[in-house]
């Protein structure tokens, strides 16, 4: 009984959550800038997002069910513009970047073997400890290898980590087939970790 | 080489199947291998460790981003908010 009622409460409240558009800047503009300017680290185009995310809103009002906060709501129809924006941001012939990403790790492993090459094997960064606080210097160091990377593998990374995307949307929205998917996700991973070995240790 | 000994020598197939692991469920034929693999060699033990670290700290970073000083200027926010309203009032 005591659950049942709690349950009711929780969906009656859950369902009830309103729009008021006339508060929409004052309460979030600065909120969706930030997650704006988190994913794509350029002042002017995060401005035009929030924008095109008002304005966008303000169409889709009647969609609105109220079964998420105004906030929720607001940036999941950001999100979506994010994603335009990796979109066209990876689409085209720009794979000049992915080559030489590609290059980067071709010392990395034996050619025959396929065993780590002694100096490009993994070492001990000194933050394996699980109790360890990441500290500024090393989120610098980590913001620029982020930087380093291609921009479809910068993409497809930020959307399965970041953005939570199931892998199939990932492709079908970035145009890469399924093994292709895991060879980028491998290959990120790759660059990441040894660009962070090369310039954090 | 027979295809176990393969995978239990190669590291390039390994740091793949970790970084598989982290997204979807490994075949059991992976499981083997990779466990098999994770057992000799030292390596792929700290790249396992480091792979986890490095996802968690992205998504730290990200977090920690939205947190940041940027702010959008008042003149910007007032624009927008008159354009909502001007937006409203079409309707």
């Amino acid at each position: 009984m005591y659950f049942d009622s709690i349950r009711v409460i929780s969906v009656y409240f859950s369902m009830n959550h309103q729009l008021n558009p006339h508060q929409w800047v004052n309460a979030h503009a600065d909120y969706l800038y930030a997650f704006a300017i988190s994913r794509i680290n350029d002042e002017e185009q995060a401005k035009d997002l929030v924008q095109e995310t008002f304005l966008a809103a303000l169409e889709k009002i009647g969609n609105f069910e109220g079964k998420a906060s105004e906030r929720t709501w607001l940036t999941a129809i950001l999100k979506n513009k994010v994603i335009d924006v990796y979109r066209k941001n990876s689409s085209g012939l720009k794979t000049i970047d992915i080559k030489e990403a590609e290059r980067e790790q071709d010392d990395f492993f034996d050619a025959d073997s396929g065993h780590w090459i002694k100096e490009h094997g993994p070492k001990e960064f000194g933050i394996e400890d699980k109790n360890h606080i990441i500290n500024k210097e090393f989120e610098q160091v980590l913001q620029k290898c982020m930087q380093k990377l291609p921009v479809l593998w910068k993409a497809v990374f930020t959307m399965k980590y970041i953005e939570d995307e199931p892998t199939d949307t990932i492709c079908t929205e970035l145009k890469v087939s399924a093994s292709n998917f895991w060879v980028i996700i491998h290959r990120t991973k790759l660059n990441l970790r040894a660009c962070l070995q090369k310039n954090w240790i | 080489m027979s295809n176990l000994k393969k995978i239990i020598y190669n590291c390039k197939q390994a740091t793949f199947l970790i970084e598989k692991k982290e997204i979807s469920r490994l075949s059991f034929r992976e499981v083997i291998e990779l466990r098999i693999h994770l057992y000799g060699c030292s390596f792929c033990k700290l790249y396992n460790k480091q792979s986890r670290i490095i996802n968690n700290m992205v998504q730290e970073l990200f977090r920690s981003s939205m947190h940041s000083e940027f702010r959008l200027d008042d003149d910007f926010k007032k624009e927008l908010q008159d354009r909502i309203e001007e937006e409203l009032n079409k309707n």
